[in-house]
């Protein structure tokens, strides 16, 4: 058996993989995992603490800066974390043309539901 | 060649459903149905952002919903979800450390998950409702 290297001795010398990106799936998918820890379980505490409470309190716990930043980044994590989970699935169980499709809007969707998450989070935070 | 087929099928693969479920396989479903039943959580979430970024009497209609009958067991529903998946995460990130993945490990952490989830969720909603 021929057992000549495929890499170039440059690619061999620096230690990568073909294009150093292979496992930036799931590595992103276990960064997002590690940060949604602790931010889902402040939310879920802060639902708990508000339980009752009227609009205008809830309002100005959100408008609190730490608030506001904490569930912005809950966002940002929770929907890169589903991008990537829900594209797992679809790769996984999709195998006909609609597969293309489905990749597409999963992802498309869970940028928008972020963004528009993110702009009603900034609204409650500085609007009037 | 179709004839050829007809008489020697080719051998398959045994399907899933041939397999008794065991608490690694089931644990393991029910980290994905979970992740999905997140992802719509998620959006709902969304959804009472907007409704509180709009103002108190979408945010009421809302805030109505969620506390039908029809909501609290969605709600309830939803908890038993995050924490299912919380606890399988935390799991799965140990396991990333090469850590855990002797048999009895594998149970043990599969019935961790199982308990810690059960007894979340009923603390989570035991503290909800003395608190409001």
């Amino acid at each position: 058996m021929d057992r000549r290297p495929m890499r170039s001795p440059l690619a061999r010398a620096m230690g990568f993989g073909s294009a150093k990106d292979g496992v930036e799936h799931w590595w992103i998918q276990r960064v997002s995992a590690v940060a949604l820890v602790p931010l889902t379980l402040w939310f879920v505490a802060s639902i708990i603490a508000h339980t009752g409470n009227d609009y205008a309190t809830f309002i100005v716990w959100l408008r609190t800066p730490l608030a506001s930043i904490l569930m912005i980044l809950l966002l940002i994590a929770l929907f890169y974390h589903t991008a990537l989970g829900l594209q797992v699935v679809i790769e996984d169980y999709v195998h006909s043309g609609v597969k293309f499709a489905a990749l597409v809007a999963v992802r498309l969707g869970c940028f928008s539901f972020a963004a528009t998450g993110i702009v009603a989070a900034l609204r409650i935070a500085i609007g009037g | 060649m179709s004839n050829q087929m007809a008489k020697r099928p080719r051998p398959r693969s045994p399907n899933i459903q041939i397999y008794r479920p065991q608490l690694t396989s089931v644990l393991s479903i029910v980290n994905r149905i979970t992740g999905v039943v997140l992802s719509v959580c998620a959006i709902v979430l969304v959804v009472w952002l907007i409704a509180a970024a709009t103002g108190p009497h979408t945010y009421a209609v809302v805030q109505g919903a969620i506390a039908s009958w029809i909501g609290r067991i969605v709600l309830f529903g939803a908890t038993f979800s995050f924490f299912l998946h919380l606890c399988g995460g935390i799991r799965h990130l140990v396991w990333d450390t090469v850590q855990g993945f002797e048999l009895r490990s594998i149970y043990a952490s599969g019935w961790a998950v199982v308990a810690a989830s059960v007894v979340l969720t009923v603390a989570a909603w035991l503290t909800s409702l003395f608190a409001g």
